[in-house]
């Protein structure tokens, strides 16, 4: 190298320095940290695997819609009044409304929070096996910031999930069944605009209810480098909590099962509603998020990322 | 070749700098990573790469470029020893020191299932001081700096591996930068491709920016690198200025002549120590005067003289001279 190129040299990186002084202003902006919630929200539902839940989600309502309109074709009503079928089912030949009580009950013990597992348990664990972690990283996503998006993009699915459920089971409901004034589990008798307004409000709390579950699956997800591995075990988990929260001998621990005060939201179609079920399925969830959100946090701040 | 690295970019900053004066963009202080399994990756690395330097670092498979290059970038925590990038303590400063820095490491992973525009949109909305207003220009521009505008709307996953690494590379340039760490920026890529790389490294360095690049090929460093380190099993071997470090290997003296034995003997008469005769040829040091009167006095000795010159010795002789081995994978 020439002395007149080192010159030269010299002079660029003195430029650079100048650059350099220019650029000290890049600070962030705090609206622009919110581009990587919307990029993420955008990347999580453009993957096929995020559409394919979505496309089951919403095919169960239809399946318990056609179900329900095919054996009571005849005329009879579907299950007893002690029918040991899902809440409310009797109820849907009645008013359509109730097909979206029927379809979150349904869905909510299992397919629901699989869902969610499913997402939450790949959000970090996925991105370190693809290697995208690490350019995320040094863009620099900062790890409490991408922690914290992930966790609201994972908490954004459980509402996308749950509405589109219950949307689904309204549509089929309007469509299979006639629409109308409906009775609550207390007997008194509501508008149809309010029962409107109670599946909305049925539609929040079970989205809530699956925010433990998130939390529960985004530390897995910090805990691996494979997104296979932490999908499965989160799956796995919320499977082995479902069991043991129907062996009578653990009835001490089933208060502390986060799937435990799930079923509670029924409590809203009372007149009035049951509150109590409800607060502590509620302050469960919170202390779930917590708990497991503080662990995700203290194990990815400080994790070799070697993916 | 010493100017460039006398001034720091820091000792004329505006904010005070936490380490001493005359350092480097990136300066490492025994540096040393033990991974969990209890191997020792990098063993107490003392690294300055001067300020708008190209910096090669090499080493062979597994002596610990990407561990190091991971805990300048903050990925990995050192199991002890210090690294400062821009001046400020990594990582414990990523967030403001990574903005100014585009990085490539251990190959490009892109998301498959996203365009090749869209994978550059997610990377930089990830950096919350990159301006939104400007993003999708800023992408077409990067794009466009490694060839990829044609096939910027097709999916990643449909892209080759070069195309793959053009696109980490885009990233690394979605806005102007100070400190570039490409690791082995040229893998997978065409002999067109490395050609491409190596411009536009040169053409990155006039601009100011300081290349950090590491390379287990020899030849690579010696054609765009202005300064290299050496690193074999986790440890740093030697680091400096290219041409000073191809002159440590000792360029050579050669005679080609049939009458060696005469040539020997003229040539230690004329202070050229370690002369060697083999075949046709005698080597020896480089002497301190004009390689003139050297000519001038084999000829009046009746030496026939076919050819005189210094072969200049390649890194790959420095590497070897200073490793005493080959080029190899250490266990
Ligand atoms: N995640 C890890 N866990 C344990 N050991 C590792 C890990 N990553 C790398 N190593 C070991 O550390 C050493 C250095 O690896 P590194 O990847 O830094 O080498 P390198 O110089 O980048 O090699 P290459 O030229 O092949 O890219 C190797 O011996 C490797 O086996
Ligand atoms: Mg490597």
């Amino acid at each position: 190298m020439s002395r007149a190129e080192a010159s030269s040299r010299a002079e660029a990186s003195s430029r650079a320095q100048a650059s350099a002084r220019a650029e000290e202003t890049r600070r962030a902006n705090p609206l622009w940290t919110l581009g990587l919630f919307r990029s993420e929200l955008l990347t999580t539902f453009r993957r096929w695997r995020t559409l394919a839940l979505l496309g089951v989600l919403a095919a169960v309502p239809v399946l318990v819609g056609v179900a329900v309109k095919i054996e009571t074709g005849d005329g009879s009503t579907a299950g007893g009044p002690g029918g040991g079928g899902p809440a409310f089912i009797s109820q849907i030949t009645n008013n359509g409304l109730f097909l979206v009580f029927t379809a979150l009950a349904a869905t909510l013990p299992f397919f629901l929070p699989m869902a969610v597992g499913v997402v939450a348990g790949d959000a970090l664990a996925g991105e370190a096996n693809a290697g995208t972690l690490r350019y995320l990283l040094v863009a620099p996503a900062g790890r409490s910031r991408l922690l914290l998006t992930k966790y609201a993009t994972v908490l954004a699915f459980c509402l996308a999930a749950t509405l589109v459920v219950a949307v689904s089971a309204l549509a089929v409901g309007a469509l299979l069944f006639p629409l109308g004034d409906l009775t609550t589990i207390s007997g008194t008798r509501i508008g149809f605009g309010e029962g409107l307004v109670r599946a909305l409000l049925i539609a929040l709390v079970v989205a809530a209810s699956l925010t433990g579950v998130a939390a529960l699956g985004l530390f897995v997800s910090t805990l691996t480098n494979s997104g296979i591995a932490a999908m499965a075990t989160t799956v796995g988990l919320l499977t082995t909590v479902q069991i043991l929260d129907q062996i009578p001998q653990l009835s001490a621990l089933h208060p502390y099962f986060f799937s435990h005060y799930w079923l509670s939201f029924a409590d809203l179609m009372r007149e009035p509603v049951h509150w109590e079920g409800l607060t502590r399925n509620l302050g469960l969830q919170a202390l779930y998020a917590a708990v497991f959100g503080s662990a995700a946090w203290a194990r990815f701040t400080t994790k070799d990322i070697t993916a | 070749m010493g100017e460039a690295s006398a001034t720091g970019p820091d000792t004329a900053g505006a904010r005070p700098d936490p380490v001493d004066a005359g350092d480097g963009v990136v300066v490492t202080r025994a540096l040393t990573k033990r991974y969990r399994g209890g191997q020792l990756a990098v063993d107490g690395l003392d690294l300055t790469v001067p300020a708008g330097s190209v910096f090669g670092f090499l080493g062979p498979n597994g002596s610990g470029k990407t561990t190091t290059i991971r805990m300048l970038m903050g990925l990995i925590e050192p199991t002890s020893g210090t690294a400062h990038v821009l001046g400020r303590p990594m990582p414990r400063s990523a967030r403001a020191v990574l903005p100014r820095v585009g990085a490539l490491i251990e190959g490009p992973a892109p998301y498959g299932f996203l365009s090749g525009r869209d994978n550059l949109l997610r990377y930089d909305a990830a950096d919350p001081t990159a301006d939104p207003r400007t993003r999708r220009a800023r992408v077409a521009a990067a794009l466009d700096r490694v060839g990829l505008t044609a096939a910027a709307g097709k999916k990643a996953k449909a892209y080759s591996l070069g195309m793959k690494q053009r696109l980490g590379l885009a990233a690394a340039l979605l806005r102007p930068r100070r400190l570039l760490v490409l690791d082995e920026p040229t893998n997978g890529l065409d002999p067109q491709g490395m050609r491409e790389i190596r411009t536009l490294v040169r053409e990155l360095a006039s601009d100011g920016t300081t290349v950090f690049l590491s390379s287990h090929l020899l030849d690579e460093i010696e054609q765009v690198c202005t300064h290299a380190a050496v690193m074999a099993r986790g440890r740093l071997i030697t680091q400096g200025a290219v041409a000073d470090l191809a002159a440590g290997a000792r360029g050579r003296l050669v005679v080609t002549t049939p009458d060696t034995g005469d040539a020997a003997r003229v040539l230690k008469e004329q202070g050229v120590a370690d002369v060697v005769v083999a075949e046709d040829r005698v080597t020896g040091e480089v002497p301190g005067r004009d390689l003139a009167e050297v000519n001038a006095a084999l000829v009046t000795a009746g030496v026939r003289v076919r050819g005189l010159g210094v072969e200049r010795a390649s890194l790959e002789d420095a590497f070897v001279a200073l490793t005493g081995e080959g080029f190899d994978v250490a266990g």
